[in-house]
Formats: C-alpha cells, sequence, structure tokens
C-alpha cells in the first residue's frame, strides 16, 4: 500500500517564549502560558493515495501544526513524516514539487497586481510554463467563477473571490497532494459549494490525488472526506470513515434541546448517564441549543428538571440519529464553537 | 507513488526552475510598482529635492569663491591666499572653481543615484522576508521547490530595475536642471564599475534579508538606523576621500563606510565620469581598477554569505516555528 502521508509518533514542541532580563517578571497564570506548548503528541497517521482525508478539531488542537510539517515549512521535535514518500526533514525537495497548500482566510500576493498574474507568479516558484499556466489558469478561473475578475486587481477583490483566486493557485501548480487548511472559512454557500465541489471532483475524478482538509464545518468534512481524523490537545482520538465514526456512538443516544438562556450548565455533566454535552448561546434570541450525548433514554428527566429548576422554558426538544458533531462532542467533550 | 507524481530533477529543469522563479519573483515590482501614478512625485520628484539642498550649498560656495576672485571695488581679486597677479591667473582659478563646483554638484547627482539603490536595498530587500512574512506570503515562497536564492534573486532583480528609473530622473534632472557636466572616458569600465556595485549592493541586501528573517519588527528598527548614517558614513554627498582627510574621527568613519559597496562604487563612477584629476585628484581612496576589484570580491562574498545565512537561518526557523508564525 503507497501512502500519501504518513506520519509516525510525530511530536512537535513549541519552546515558550525565552526570559530576557529586559522583560518584567511575568505572573504566575503568565509564566504558564509562556512555557512550551505542545502541539503535536505522537501522532501517526496513513494517508493513502487518492483520499480526500479530514481533520477535525478545535482550535488550537494541531490541525495547521500538522499540514505545516507536512508542508515542509516546520520541523517536528522528534517522530516522522514522510509525504509522497519522502522524509520532510530530510528530503523536502520532491515533496515541494508535489505538493500545494491553501489555507483559508490567507492575505497571500500582491495587491497591485491582478488576479490572474498573482496566481501565474506563484506557479512560476513550480517551474510552470508560462503558457501552461496561463492556460491552466484561464480554465480554473471559468470553473471557479472568476473569469470576469481575472484582470481586477488583487485588492479589489472580495473575500470570496481572493479564497477562490487562492485555490486556484493551490491547483494551477497540478500538485499530486493538496492541504487545504479550512477553505471554506468565512465564504458565502455558493463560493463554499464551487469549492467543495471542485475539489471532490479533482480527487475522484483522476489517479493519484490526495488532499488533506481541515475544516471547521462538520457537514462540509461529512460530505467531503473519505475518512476522518479527530484530532485534539495534539492526539489523534479517532481515524476512519465519517459512517464508522458515526457508528462508534450508535449505542448512545442524542437529544438537542432549545431552552431560554441558562447560565449554570455544570451540573449537567454530573448528571448519571450523560457521556457528553455542548451547549451554545443564541443571544439575539435569548436561547441556549444544548446537545446531549446519553448513554439511554434515562437521564432525560433529571436534565429537563435541571433546566427548569433554573427558571428557564424548553422550548423544543428532539432526539436525534448521531452525527460527526456528535461523534465529537462525544470524543472531545465540546463542540467546535 | 504513481506515475502522476514522477517529477523530473535534472539539472536542466533546475535551471529553467529556478530561472522562471527570478522572473515571476521580478515581476511585481517591475510592473507592479510602476502602475501607481504616484511613485513618479514620491520616487522622482521627492528624491530631487533631497539632493537639491546639496546643490544649491555647493553653487553658493562656488559662487562666494568666484566672487572673491573677480573681486570688487573695496577687494582686490583673490587667487587663493594672494592677490591674483594677471588676468592669465584669475582666469585659471576661475576654471578651477567652475570644474570643483561642477565637480562637487555631480558628485551629489551620483550620490543621489545611488541613495535610490541603497534606500531600495535597505527597504526592500533587507526587511522584505519580514513583510512577506506578515502578508502571508513568506510560507508560500518557502514551500515552494525554487531555490531560495532565485527568490532573493528576484526581488534584487526586480528592485534593480523599478529603482534604475528613479536613478536614471535623478542623473537627467541632474544634467539638465542643473546643469552637470559629465566626462565619460571609458564607457565600457564605467558599465562594469555600476553593474558590479549593483551585485555587490544588492549582494550585501540578499544577506541582510537572511538575516532579517528570524527578527520582527527590529528589522525594521535597525534599517532605519542603518540609512541616515550611511549617506554620510558612505559619502553618498560628497567625494568620500574627504572623510580621510579630517584628522582623529575622519578615516575611521570612511573606512566603515567603505564596508559598504556604494562607497568604493561612488567613488570609482565619480573618477569615471568626472575624471581622476577632479577635485586635484587628492579625493579618491583607490584607483578605479583596484575599486572595481573590490567591487567584484565584495559581490561573489556577499553573495555565498547570503546562500549560506539564508540556508542556516531557514533551518533555525523552522525549527522555532518562525516561518509562519503569523498563522499559528
Amino acid at each position: 500500500m503507497s501512502y500519501a502521508v504518513e506520519t509516525r509518533d510525530l511530536t512537535r514542541v513549541f519552546s515558550g517564549k525565552k526570559k530576557r532580563w529586559w522583560r518584567r517578571k511575568p505572573t504566575p497564570d503568565e509564566e504558564e502560558s509562556l512555557g512550551p506548548v505542545t502541539a503535536l503528541d505522537g501522532v501517526s497517521l496513513q494517508i493513502r493515495e487518492g483520499e480526500l482525508f479530514g481533520l477535525l478539531g478545535p482550535n488550537g488542537a494541531g490541525k495547521t501544526t500538522l499540514i505545516k510539517i507536512l508542508a515542509t515549512l516546520l520541523l517536528p521535535t522528534s517522530g516522522q513524516a514522510l509525504v509522497a514518500g519522502h522524509d520532510v526533514t530530510k528530503d523536502p525537495f520532491p515533496i515541494r514539487q508535489r505538493i500545494n497548500m491553501v489555507s483559508g482566510g490567507e492575505t497571500s500576493g500582491y495587491g497591485l497586481l491582478t488576479a490572474r498574474e498573482n496566481i501565474w507568479m506563484f506557479s512560476q516558484f513550480y517551474g510552470v510554463p508560462s503558457k501552461v499556466s496561463k492556460a491552466r489558469i484561464d480554465e480554473l478561473m471559468h470553473i471557479f467563477g472568476l473569469w470576469d475578475k481575472r484582470d481586477a486587481k488583487v485588492r479589489m477583490l472580495s473575500t470570496g473571490q481572493r479564497q477562490k483566486m487562492n485555490m486556484i493557485r493551490g491547483f494551477v501548480t497540478g500538485p499530486d497532494i493538496l492541504f487545504l487548511d479550512e477553505p471554506t472559512l468565512g465564504l458565502d454557500v455558493n463560493a463554499a459549494r464551487v469549492i467543495r465541489e471542485y475539489v471532490m471532483n479533482w480527487v475522484r475524478g483522476q489517479a493519484g490525488k490526495t488532499v488533506l482538509l481541515t475544516s471547521h464545518y462538520m457537514a462540509e468534512a461529512d460530505q467531503m472526506c473519505d475518512r476522518i481524523a479527530i484530532i485534539d490537545k495534539g492526539r489523534i482520538l479517532a481515524c476512519d470513515t465519517p459512517a464508522n465514526l458515526k457508528r462508534m456512538i450508535r449505542t448512545e443516544t442524542t437529544f438537542q434541546l432549545e431552552v431560554d438562556t441558562i447560565r449554570d450548565t455544570t451540573s449537567f455533566m454530573s448528571l448519571q448517564g450523560v457521556k457528553n454535552f455542548s451547549h451554545k448561546d443564541d443571544i439575539s434570541k435569548n436561547r441556549s441549543h444544548l446537545t446531549f450525548i446519553l448513554e439511554d433514554e434515562g437521564p432525560v428527566a433529571e436534565i429537563l428538571s435541571s433546566i427548569t429548576s433554573q427558571g428557564a422554558k424548553v422550548h423544543s426538544l428532539q432526539k436525534s440519529e448521531p452525527t460527526l458533531e456528535d461523534v465529537f462532542i462525544s470524543m472531545v467533550g465540546r463542540g467546535l464553537d | 507513488m504513481s506515475v502522476a507524481t514522477d517529477r523530473r530533477t535534472d539539472l536542466k529543469y533546475r535551471v529553467g526552475l529556478n530561472l522562471r522563479a527570478v522572473v515571476g519573483r521580478s515581476y511585481p515590482r517591475i510592473v507592479g510598482a510602476n502602475r501607481e501614478p504616484s511613485w513618479i512625485f514620491f520616487e522622482a520628484f521627492l528624491p530631487l529635492l533631497g539632493i537639491a539642498a546639496y546643490v544649491f550649498i555647493y553653487q553658493f560656495f562656488g559662487l562666494q569663491a568666484t566672487a572673491a576672485i573677480l573681486g570688487n571695488p573695496g577687494n582686490p581679486p583673490m587667487c587663493g591666499d594672494h592677490v591674483c597677479a594677471s588676468v592669465a591667473e584669475q582666469n585659471q582659478y576661475l576654471a578651477a572653481v567652475n570644474a570643483n563646483t561642477n565637480a562637487l554638484i555631480a558628485s551629489v547627482v551620483l550620490g543621489g543615484t545611488m541613495v535610490a539603490f541603497w534606500l531600495n536595498v535597505l527597504w526592500s530587500m533587507a526587511s522584505q522576508l519580514y513583510w512577506e512574512k506578515e502578508i502571508g506570503n513568506l510560507q508560500l515562497y518557502m514551500m515552494a521547490p525554487m531555490n531560495r536564492m532565485a527568490l532573493l534573486g528576484g526581488m534584487a532583480v526586480g528592485g534593480m530595475v523599478m529603482t534604475s528609473m528613479r536613478a536614471v530622473s535623478t542623473l537627467v534632472a541632474g544634467i539638465f536642471v542643473f546643469g552637470v557636466i559629465f566626462q565619460v572616458a571609458n564607457p565600457l569600465l564605467l558599465l562594469a564599475v555600476f553593474f558590479a556595485t549593483l551585485i555587490a549592493l544588492y549582494g550585501l541586501g540578499m544577506m541582510f534579508a537572511s538575516l532579517y528573517l528570524l527578527w520582527g519588527r527590529e528589522a525594521w528598527n535597525l534599517s532605519a538606523l542603518m540609512e541616515e548614517p550611511i549617506f554620510f558614513s558612505s559619502g553618498f554627498y560628497f567625494p568620500l576621500g574627504g572623510l580621510f582627510r579630517i584628522p582623529g574621527w575622519g578615516p575611521a568613519v570612511a573606512i566603515a563606510g567603505s564596508f559598504i559597496p556604494a562607497s568604493i562604487g561612488l567613488d570609482a563612477l565619480r573618477q569615471l565620469t568626472l575624471g581622476s584629476t577632479a577635485f586635484g585628484g587628492s579625493l579618491w581612496i583607490f584607483n578605479v581598477t583596484t575599486e572595481l576589484e573590490i567591487l567584484v570580491g565584495m559581490a561573489v562574498l556577499f553573495l555565498i554569505l547570503a546562500r549560506y545565512c539564508l540556508a542556516y537561518l531557514e533551518t533555525l526557523a523552522k525549527r522555532e516555528g518562525k516561518l509562519t508564525s503569523r498563522h499559528q
């Protein structure tokens, strides 16, 4: 089996801020936050060639660090990472020929150049002949709906248009392995849909293409990915197909409630039978949305009683089939938001 | 891996890759910067005001000296420290004053052209990788298969071409507005010195760019710190040899300034455009051939140092996570 990406016990520790004599002495709290941070803690993963692989995790889970190591931008502290069969530390050149990376909210490029010129410029760093590059850019601009903006200066583009330009930059060099770090972040529904569809067609429509995608959007990962790894605090908690991940918690029961905004949520975890829960406040409507992962339906009465005892009203209660988000909550103990 | 992943690694491919990278990286500087008409005001007109101040001071000195030689009803015509013995001697002194005034103004105009390149090296080469990191380009550059020297080379080529426009406008203004007369006896040697100066200067910029890679805003401060002192110690607005004649601190400052290739380059360019006998031939550092050799040596040295500094500091930055800190 050939792997596009393989990591073995990969660890990355960011050393904290160095103490300098001219800096004031940090408070104990600051001292803790300035200390070393373990961004990746023994990550072992195999991503097969031709796979669209998802990486789900909350902020600070280590997703971007992993991608930066695989993109040869960061050295691991220990362990090994292989991309296209080459070690990221010892042999980066053949890796760089085969990869590209697009991050959500990216502001790369030069505002004075047009969208077309910017993409062309980046393609030159990969040695793509100008004629080939320009033909690819034109084709991709049509596909991504950016053709009308081809001669617009980058600084005049909207966030969505800019992200489409970044996506074209990622594809124009003809990579075999593409790292997409939250590529649809902040995009409108249509722009996100265009990008998702193109990425899926790109991987599935030709042999030897692999995508490693990180996303905040569970539905996006569910829809797009062949397999998904859930990462938290630098550790891989689970790695399987979306269907298998959901099957893992099928024995559990998921309830979703919409209630008046409640303040005390600490008591829920102490209720017997509650495996995990998450809550999200909708301040504009003065409501809280609660999701409970329960061992069975037993604790529902106690949960309702706990809510009403705080003077809050229950507006809806729904038992649902497990989603990827439920899997995530079950494993990480909180939602992505 | 599959057939789809087979990639070329031969020498021809690598040369082509890196040449394309140089062209690609120089493109935004050559094309982009001149898209804003305001560059004419900022890059051509404002610098002229800077050199005009020196030109007017030197013209005033020239007029004072001329007035002394011509004399007036209350004062006899003076030729140096004595009264002119004849009209012929008076004319000889007047010619010398005119020649020296022209040489001083020409020195300022040449210095003004070199200032453009020095500012470009400081602000668009040395601290550029810091800005690239800030706008998110650096990680994309470092992820690409091109050689890092191609990246710096592209920045340098683009900078040279872009700045040449400012330099040419300063030179043209010097000739037409300030009436400077240049006498070029050896144009080929002049071109050789000019390009050797630029390569050495941009080689220094490439080395600075490597060193600045690890620094944050300190890079900006260092560039600011080096701007004005170098104008002085490198003799941008006067012949550097004059500093050597100041007793005490003069030679030390001049020697320190000579480590910037622009100093030696300017000295050689002034000799080649004004004649080695200008200023009585006493204000030059070395002869042109020696200065060209020094410049070539500096160019090679700085390029080699830039190559090794960048390789070392890139590894260090990858270890410390400073290539991509903006998005971490």
